[in-house]
């Protein structure tokens, strides 16, 4: 009995010192002053010495909160209960974040750095004129692979490299309905935001066709494998490869002619925020050229900002596998979205996909 | 047994009115409606399409086999502790490793097995080649087990640490071999640690799913991945309510199932 | 008294136990690192540890989690232990089984569900999110443990020593105080180290029903997959790893040599 009760309290000892000590810490870290601002972010996506540098410019103390996909984001910022200045979501949840009326609509005339955007990345369908989202990053979705392990002749300028016979247990597909499916419907022709259940099926079929060829279907954990050389071939989104061959020289990206997808990552603010000023503030001094150019050189992605391209390395924003030219992004095609309905059906069809593999 | 603690249960059933009933509650009425949120049985309908079944079915079986190669491992680990000096150090060591983050140490299995990893590189030296160990069914049910050993370990710990030795001598005296002595002396007395252990790993391997897409590469796909999707990606929760009902009426069949072979006992 | 390993045991224990820790070693070692990443071994260096003391977010979520997992271990021990007493003391059978039915929801429950339907709860009832959510959320899904780990040992324990501390003239109070909790000890602390686990380890649940800057080391370390993970992490585990595995040696060394104390 007494070493329960002694356990007990030295429990309770342990943790309100604890508590103490990070109360400490916390207050020596804030500057205070002019309020919070809550920045929900994906993890690693951003410079932290940036958000050091806006706390000491504009006196607000930052919070900065983490998601691990776009879905759990929603559902939070949905529920209330925490007030969020700023998220960072995809663009097809920020279509449905506009649905849904949980955004504020954006000042324009409080971001005097807008201008440093590219126009080509502003009033897209999926955000007419920019009313509720200022680009972050963007990027394409496309094989990376390894060109040392496989024959020559594969270069991905067409998806049908994928079917090859010779990558025979050596494909990494990323665990995405869009992304699979999308690719699948490219890879016939069709376009990745297909309502056709026809061409769906048409779709799903030839995937099932790629069976022996897939070794898995991952998320995030591509990275390290590629890198390692375990894998060779992988369908990823841009900015991952661009991670993968920063850390593996022998690594090669392509975008297939057929079509891809391009995506965005915009930021917002949601309706429960309780510091719209701020919030403004923020997403103008992300916007500033240098800040833009320090944070793409720290995350790695492709930035959407004119002005910072021109203070990056020449080398990064000349290479056409990131930063496509116009004319290349023809054949990309964003995601719409596809209505609750229809994003079923695509996960049912991904799903009956990953049930045929074995 | 004359006494009635039934004070004792108020907070517990508090904890059971708010944490168990109540999200039940809403499980159950999410399953009846669809995407509209209209009232319907459909998600029910749909669940009795081969798909769901036979990943009912494979979800089974790899729940199985973890559970079993689990206890294979677990059992004679539990029962060499108790036999140590220092035997509480020892258990404590055991159950510290599953205090680091399940991923990181995922990431770290990604590395061990992988071609470059150490275990390939161990194989090389015996001049064997090289093999792609992840995304296989035996990195998978070794990682599930792996994450599961500590929890079988405990109560199995905990129900030989108190067991009387003079059991033991009694049956060994009595001309028993050694075999006959754990069969029909000490596993019986510990079969309620045992139970503890399975409760712990049976179910939970049910609705694994992190580790099913990191090591098993998404070839495996047990229900509680098909709920994770269809809550977060699909954004279907009258699905995902619906298979998570059926995990719970799988739970308590398995419970019932646990139940028949208990003999004896207090009442 | 004790019967002696045989050298077979011994090797069946150092082999489970070199793969239990396999993991945690390739962390620790990659954290000394100056490549980078988890692959290849470039050079030894430091700077990964230098980065966790630099970084006061980090710490501050660091410690929260530990807050977090010590006091989840404590407020679960005590309720799922009354509980499973409680359970214990039913008489009617029927009754038993519907609480033990009850009690392992929880734990076939997917945590996103779990997580999802306490984001719903708490919304609905008005709980600010934060500390407290997480607190409670995480003594909600360990309590199930802890009764499943505590249960055992009230099973087995003799009626009889209840019964004769009750015919003795002992109150209810003195036979929880003195005969059912110091028998039924291992369970408990059993229970209070999966709870800890329990709390450790998850991560949806927590990101489902935290907010208002709170975060746990778990939230962190996944949203961070899609960006990579930066070895600062593995610096950290491997310092808490250390800091565990000696504040456990020292505790067990000094109450065993107290407990040896008191035995002469």
């Amino acid at each position: 009995m007494k070493s329960l009760i002694n356990a007990t309290l030295s429990i309770i000892v342990v943790c309100a010192l604890l508590w103490f000590a990070a109360s400490k810490l916390e207050a020596s870290g804030s500057a205070g002053g002019e309020g919070v601002l809550t920045i929900y972010n994906w993890g690693e996506y951003i410079d932290p010495e940036l958000i050091d540098q806006f706390e000491e410019q504009t006196g607000i103390t930052v919070i900065y909160e983490t998601f691990d996909s776009n879905e759990a984001m929603l559902t939070k910022v949905k529920q209330g209960g925490s007030a969020y200045d700023i998220a960072v979501p995809s663009e097809y949840a920020i279509e449905t974040m506009i649905e849904e009326d949980l955004l504020i609509e954006i000042d324009h005339s409080k971001l005097t750095n807008l201008q440093n955007i590219d126009p080509y990345f502003l009033d897209l369908a999926f955000d007419p004129k920019n009313k509720y989202s200022i680009p972050y990053f963007w990027g394409t979705v496309g094989v990376v692979f390894n060109p040392n392990e496989i024959p020559e002749h594969l270069t991905f300028d067409t998806w049908e490299h994928l079917w090859d016979p010779a990558l025979k247990n050596k494909v990494f597909l990323v665990d995405g309905s869009r992304e699979v499916m999308g690719m699948g419907l490219n890879s016939l022709g069709y376009s990745l935001n297909s309502r056709d259940e026809q061409e769906l099926r048409e779709a799903t079929d030839h995937l099932k066709e790629l069976n022996g060829n897939v070794k898995a279907i991952i998320g995030d954990e591509i990275t390290p494998l590629m890198v390692n050389n375990e894998a060779t071939v992988a369908l990823t989104f841009s900015g991952q490869a661009a991670d993968m061959m920063w850390e593996n020289e022998d690594l090669d990206f392509a975008v297939p002619s057929e079509g891809s997808n391009l995506w965005f990552d915009n930021m917002v603010i949601p309706k429960t925020s309780s510091n719209i000023d701020g919030a403004h503030a923020f997403i103008n001094f992300m916007l500033d050229a240098e800040v833009a150019a320090q944070n793409a050189d720290y995350v790695g992605y492709s930035t959407p900002n004119e002005a910072a391209m021109a203070l990056l390395d020449e080398e990064v924003i000349s290479d056409e596998r990131f930063y496509p030219p116009i004319d290349m992004r023809d054949n990309l095609e964003v995601y719409e979205n596809l209505g609750l309905e229809f994003l079923g059906t695509y996960n049912e069809l991904f799903l009956e996909f990953k049930m045929s593999l074995n | 047994m004359k006494i009635k603690s039934k004070a004792s249960l108020i907070p517990y059933i508090i904890w059971i009115a708010l944490f168990v009933i109540a999200p039940i509650g809403l499980i159950a009425y999410y399953s009846l409606l669809d995407l509209n949120g209209d009232f319907t049985f459909a998600n029910y309908q749909n669940f009795f399409t081969s798909a769901y079944l036979t990943m009912t079915l494979t979800s089974f079986w790899y729940a199985f086999l973890i559970t079993f190669f689990t206890l294979l491992i677990a059992y004679p680990t539990a029962y060499f502790l108790t036999k140590t000096k220092h035997k509480h150090l020892w258990l404590m060591l055991i159950i510290i490793p599953s205090w680091i983050n399940l991923l990181l140490k995922t990431y770290a299995f990604i590395g061990i097995f992988g071609l470059y990893g150490p275990i390939n590189a161990f194989l090389e030296v015996f001049g064997f080649d090289p093999t792609q160990i992840l995304f296989t069914d035996f990195s998978f049910v070794f990682v599930a087990v792996y994450v599961f050993i500590p929890f079988m370990i405990l109560p199995i710990f905990n129900s030989l640490d108190k067991m009387n030795p003079s059991l033991i001598y009694a049956s060994r005296d009595l001309g028993a071999s050694a075999w006959t002595t754990f069969r029909r002396v000490i596993f019986p007395l510990t079969i309620d640690g045992v139970k503890s252990g399975i409760q712990v790993t049976f179910i939970p391997a049910l609705s694994l799913f992190m580790i099913t897409r990191l090591i098993a590469g998404n070839k495996v796909i047990t229900l509680g991945t098909a709920i994770e999707q269809q809550f977060l990606v699909a954004q279907n929760w009258g699905m995902g309510s619906t298979i998570a009902v059926f995990l719970i009426l799988i739970m308590f069949a398995s419970m019932l199932f646990t139940r028949t072979s208990k003999k004896g006992g207090r009442v | 008294m004790r019967s002696k390993l045989s050298p077979a045991a011994k090797i069946y224990l150092a082999i489970v136990f070199v793969v239990l820790y396999a993991p945690i070693f390739y962390l620790i070692f990659y954290s000394f690192n100056s490549g980078g990443t988890m692959n290849s071994f470039e050079g030894f260096t430091l700077e990964h540890y230098q980065a966790v003391f630099d970084d006061n977010r980090l710490i501050v979520i660091l410690i929260n989690t530990i807050i977090v997992a010590l006091l989840t271990g404590l407020f679960a021990t005590i309720i799922g232990t009354l509980g499973a007493v409680g359970i214990v003391s039913l008489r009617n059978k029927k009754m038993r089984n519907v609480f033990l039915s009850l009690n392992n929801i929880l734990i076939v429950s997917p945590d996103v569900v779990i997580g999802a339907s306490f984001l719903i709860l708490f919304t609905m009832i008005g709980v600010k999110l934060g500390f407290a959510s997480v607190l409670i959320s995480h003594i909600a899904f360990s309590i199930p443990i802890v009764v499943l780990m505590v249960l055992p040992k009230m099973l087995e324990m003799n009626t009889n020593l209840i019964d004769a501390a009750l015919d003795l003239g002992a109150s209810k109070r003195d036979v929880l105080m003195r005969v059912i909790l110091p028998y039924i000890k291992p369970g408990i602390f059993a229970g209070f180290f999966m709870a800890l686990t329990y709390s450790l380890d998850d991560f949806a649940v927590t990101f489902f029903v935290t907010g208002n800057g709170f975060s746990t080391l778990s939230v962190e370390i996944y949203s961070m997959a899609r960006a990579g993970i930066s070895l600062t992490v593995n610096a950290i585990s491997g310092l808490v790893f250390v800091i565990t595995v000696g504040v456990v040696a020292i505790y067990y060394f000094i109450t065993s040599r107290s407990k040896k104390a008191e035995e002469v």
